[in-house]
């Protein structure tokens, strides 16, 4: 009994509200699950307790129980998957394995990654009055839930529109309105960013962080990003082959990461460690914030820039990635944007890849692409960015003669490979090994796995099996061409395409990767090219474009503000350690923390 | 390489191969789902009621024209044509097959089992008149299918029958999904480096994969509504909603398409005999039937009050 309770002689109604509000909205007490058919659990032995208003991000590579866990939490698992399933989950005190996921959604919204199979109904505003609908509410509630969620959410505008004309950011903000239109005391989300573009995902987030704040609604999210949404966490959940292996707050997270899980490390983290400095940072602002307490934020980036360049030109050798091909993160698997001076295309040598001023005209649309130039040279390697719709996607079908230009033409030096965003669309049989010869299989790492179902393959083996099937011809390609191809996919699997691509260039075929990601186009591009509205508006190398945007910037540049055309967290830490060694001397440096 | 000038990448929006509900500014999409259904039933009623070929054919020209004023007309274009493929067959059949007509226009000599090949004037007209219909159905079907809310009609269907209102939601849901993958799947296989296998064996295999998706798809779309609580509830709300302006033209409209229809019918104006002789008088209160059609299927479209251009 609280000590107010014990002086007024008794349990009154608010302390008992109170004492009941604060139990655990989720708790997970020894609970151990098998997919049906699986020989390894997906959840094992988890014991967790989930506090009422905490945003708890659940962290941990592809396949180690994220999504599991989420779909345990919801009911779904073991009601919807079957399986066999030990210890409790309670949702609100409800067991999860008395009541079934109908039941529970009352009390939690679950949002899942692919937004186009969330969306059910027709109409925005069916979709929204669903959930109320099918719980039993009288019409005036419904009216009234929509309207409010659809002003909570910034959706109104959207009401009267067809599910299937929404964006891929426009469905994932309806899903989540359907998912919170009961007002859920939980939300469960599974990766809801990773279908996104950088601004949708970023707007997804701070929609969060607001129903979080303002509504005190419990957030359990997994997210492979964590630099996206670690600021606004309470709490970090890791997972390893379904078990917890850290539970603690972001700083002791990223402390855990550094020494335990590097490739569960943020490259802001990652930055600060190699750097020597510490507490590792949750986000940007609190990056900059020590930085510039400290006394270490570059503050005139020009003449960090100037300082920063001749040491990472001193530093940084051609084909000298500055991490061990061990480190995990695409960041760390090798510095290509400031390895070796870009290669513009506009060499004298033979271009791999030529458009002339091409446009991409719809017969009754706008035009899609306008009068691109674009010159690739054999060896170079490029990051197609900007935001959804800015053509990328057209281009690269464009480049490999899926579509034709309405005016303009293209040259190839020979064949373009192209890899579409979804793997899974390479895939037509039961077996990965009528999928391609057992050499070509080999060549791409995959033998010993021709028995397997593709489907059944983890995010990088199935992009590298894609990735065999389209480039097994004959004759090498001598263009690359990759759309998005690291969606859903975590730092590892990120970082073993970047090397697979960098080694690619290094044998002289062009490489063009269409991606939203800054993380993986400075670790595997040299060159970058922004399209916005169908046209290039800006075109260099990796490390002029990727450093000094706000959008299109890697977390180490967005912490630097984009001194020195610093990307990764090892041009970063070498930036630091440069500039403070000629401006401070070791004697503040040691003041600052920092190691050796 | 197969190539496609001017084609759309594909995107998150849905092709237009398919043909989808849209919200548009029109008093067919601003009436409620339950009248424009109705209404649609009284157009598809009086398509089957009437046999007259001019009546038939104004009844085709009113629904192509309220199309027009639903803003779904290139769509109803698409269907026309689509109705002519299916009706031109139905006469040449019926040409062929019908040996009830007196006024033989050729003569195909002796079929064998299938008897003098005499075709007559008669079974022309009255396969033109079967197509008609067809056309009329078909019309009024695409109609009803761009301009009234599924969502709305599912909501009524879940009153009356829960189950086959589920199996419709997924099935609705489904179709635009397993469309836009077998353009995705079908674009995959033309990058690879033989260009795709070719052929009717390698259409089941893509096919094979699309279905094989589809379970992953159809997975999907089932969590979603388990955990919208979909199942938990047996009835859906009763929502009260004010009849509209359009909502008492759009009922009216149709209790006249079909009144008018059965007065032409049975009292005789569009009196109507396709064998053994034709009999199809073409008199003015036939002509009066039409106006009148064409006249109450369009006019609840004359009131655009309340709705938003």
């Amino acid at each position: 009994m609280s000590e107010r309770a014990a002086a007024s002689g008794g349990v009154s109604k608010p302390v008992l509200a109170a004492a009941v509000a604060s139990e655990p909205v989720l708790t997970f007490e020894h609970v151990t699950y098998h997919y049906p058919g699986a020989p390894g659990a997906a959840l094992d032995d988890v014991s967790l307790a989930i506090e009422p208003g905490q945003l708890c991000l659940l962290a941990g590579l592809s396949g180690q129980g994220k999504s599991t866990l989420l779909r345990a939490a919801a009911g779904l698992v073991p009601h919807f998957h079957g399986g066999r399933f030990a210890g409790r989950v309670a949702l609100a005190g409800l067991d999860t394995r008395e009541h079934g996921p109908a039941r529970l959604g009352t009390l939690a919204g679950s949002l899942f990654q692919d937004p186009e199979t969330q969306l059910v109904m027709s109409s925005v505003n069916a979709e929204l009055a669903l959930a109320l609908e099918s719980r039993g509410h009288s019409a005036a509630a419904v009216a009234r839930g929509v309207e409010e969620v659809a002003l909570a959410l910034g959706i109104d505008h959207l009401l009267e529109r067809s599910t299937h004309e929404l964006s891929g950011g426009e469905q994932q903000r309806v899903a989540l309105g359907a998912a919170l239109a009961g007002r859920p005391r939980v939300l469960l989300l599974d990766e809801p960013t990773s279908q996104l573009d950088p601004v949708a995902g970023d707007e997804l987030i701070s929609l969060l962080r607001r129903l979080n704040q303002e509504w005190d609604t419990t957030i359990l999210l997994a997210e492979h990003r964590l630099e996206r949404c670690l600021a606004c966490a309470d709490r970090v959940i890791a997972l390893d082959h379904g078990g917890v292996v850290h539970d603690g707050e972001p700083a002791s997270f990223l402390e855990w990461a550094a020494a335990g899980a590097p490739a569960l490390q943020t490259p802001g983290a990652r930055l600060f460690a190699l750097a020597g400095l510490r507490p590792a940072p949750v986000g940007v602002k609190q990056a900059r914030a020590t930085l510039r307490r400290q006394g270490a934020l570059p503050g005139d980036a020009a003449a960090v820039a100037a300082t920063a360049s001749a040491g990472l030109a001193a530093t940084a050798s051609p084909g000298t990635p500055s991490a061990g091909p061990a480190s995990p993160g695409p960041a760390s698997a090798g510095t290509q944007a400031g390895a070796r001076p870009p290669r513009l295309g506009r060499g004298r040598e033979t271009p791999a890849l030529h458009l002339r001023g091409v446009w991409h005209e719809l017969h009754r649309g706008p035009a899609i692409l306008r009068g691109v130039q674009l010159r690739v040279a054999p060896g170079e390697s490029i990051a197609l960015m900007g935001r959804n719709g800015a053509g990328k996607s057209t281009l690269l079908r464009h480049a490999a003669g899926l579509l034709t230009p309405t005016r303009g033409r293209i040259e190839r030096a020979g064949r373009v490979a192209l890899l579409l965003q979804n793997p899974g669309d390479y895939f037509l049989h039961d077996r990965v090994e009528d999928e391609l010869s057992p050499g070509a299989l080999a060549r791409a790492g995959l033998a010993g796995m021709g028995a397997r179902n593709p489907r059944d393959l983890s995010g990088g083996e199935r992009q590298r099996l894609a990735l065999a099937i389209v480039t097994d011809g004959e004759t090498e390609p001598a263009v690359l061409a990759l759309d998005e191809p690291t969606r859903g996919m975590d730092r590892r699997a990120k970082a073993e395409l970047a090397a697979d691509l960098r080694a690619r260039a290094a044998c002289g075929q062009a490489v063009i990767v269409a991606t939203h990601d800054p993380e993986f186009a400075c670790a595997c591009a040299t060159r970058a090219v922004l399209l916005a509205d169908g046209r290039v508006i800006a075109d260099g190398s990796a490390s002029e474009l990727l450093a000094g945007g706000w959008y299109f910037a890697t977390e180490t540049a967005r912490i630097l503000g984009g001194a020195g055309g610093a990307l990764t967290p090892e041009q970063g830490a070498e930036l630091l350690a440069g500039a403070m060694r000629d401006e401070t001397a070791v004697p503040v440096a040691t003041a600052l923390g920092m190691r050796g | 390489m197969r190539r496609s000038r001017g084609d759309t990448a594909t995107g998150g929006r849905m092709a237009p191969g398919i043909l989808l509900y849209r919200r548009r500014a029109s008093p067919l999409h601003a009436t409620r789902a339950g009248v424009g259904a109705i209404w649609a039933l009284c157009l598809s009623g009086a398509a089957l009621v009437l046999y007259h070929p001019l009546a038939l054919a104004v009844l085709v020209l009113a629904v192509l024209l309220a199309g027009l004023a639903a803003g779904v007309g290139r769509e109803l274009a698409r269907s026309l044509r689509m109705a002519l493929v299916v009706a031109l067959p139905i006469v040449a059949i019926n040409v062929l097959v019908s040996r009830n007509g007196l006024t033989v226009f050729a003569r195909l000599g002796d079929l064998g089992p299938f008897g003098q090949g005499d075709l007559t004037v008669e079974a022309l007209v009255y396969g033109a008149v079967i197509a008609l219909k067809v056309t009329a159905l078909m019309l009024v079907t695409t109609l009803a299918s761009l301009a009234v809310d599924p969502d709305a009609l599912l909501r009524i269907c879940r009153r009356l029958s829960f189950r086959s209102a589920l199996t419709a939601s997924l099935a609705l849901r489904m179709l635009p999904l397993l469309y836009a993958d077998s353009r995705r799947l079908a674009e995959a296989q033309r990058t690879r480096p033989d260009g795709g296998s070719r052929g009717a064996r390698a259409q089941a295999t893509l096919l094979g994969a699309v279905l094989a998706g589809s379970l992953d798809r159809a997975m999907d779309v089932a969590a979603t509504l388990e955990v919208r609580g979909f199942a938990a509830a047996p009835r859906a709300p009763r929502l009260r909603r004010p009849w509209s302006r359009h909502d008492l033209a759009f009922l009216a409209s149709g209790a006249a398409v079909l009144t008018l229809a059965l007065l032409g019918r049975l009292a005789g104006p569009a009196a109507f005999t396709a064998y053994p002789l034709l009999h199809a008088p073409v008199g003015p209160p036939l002509l009066a039937l039409s106006a009148g059609l064409v006249l109450v299927v369009l006019l609840p479209f004359a009131d655009r009050r309340g709705i938003a251009s």
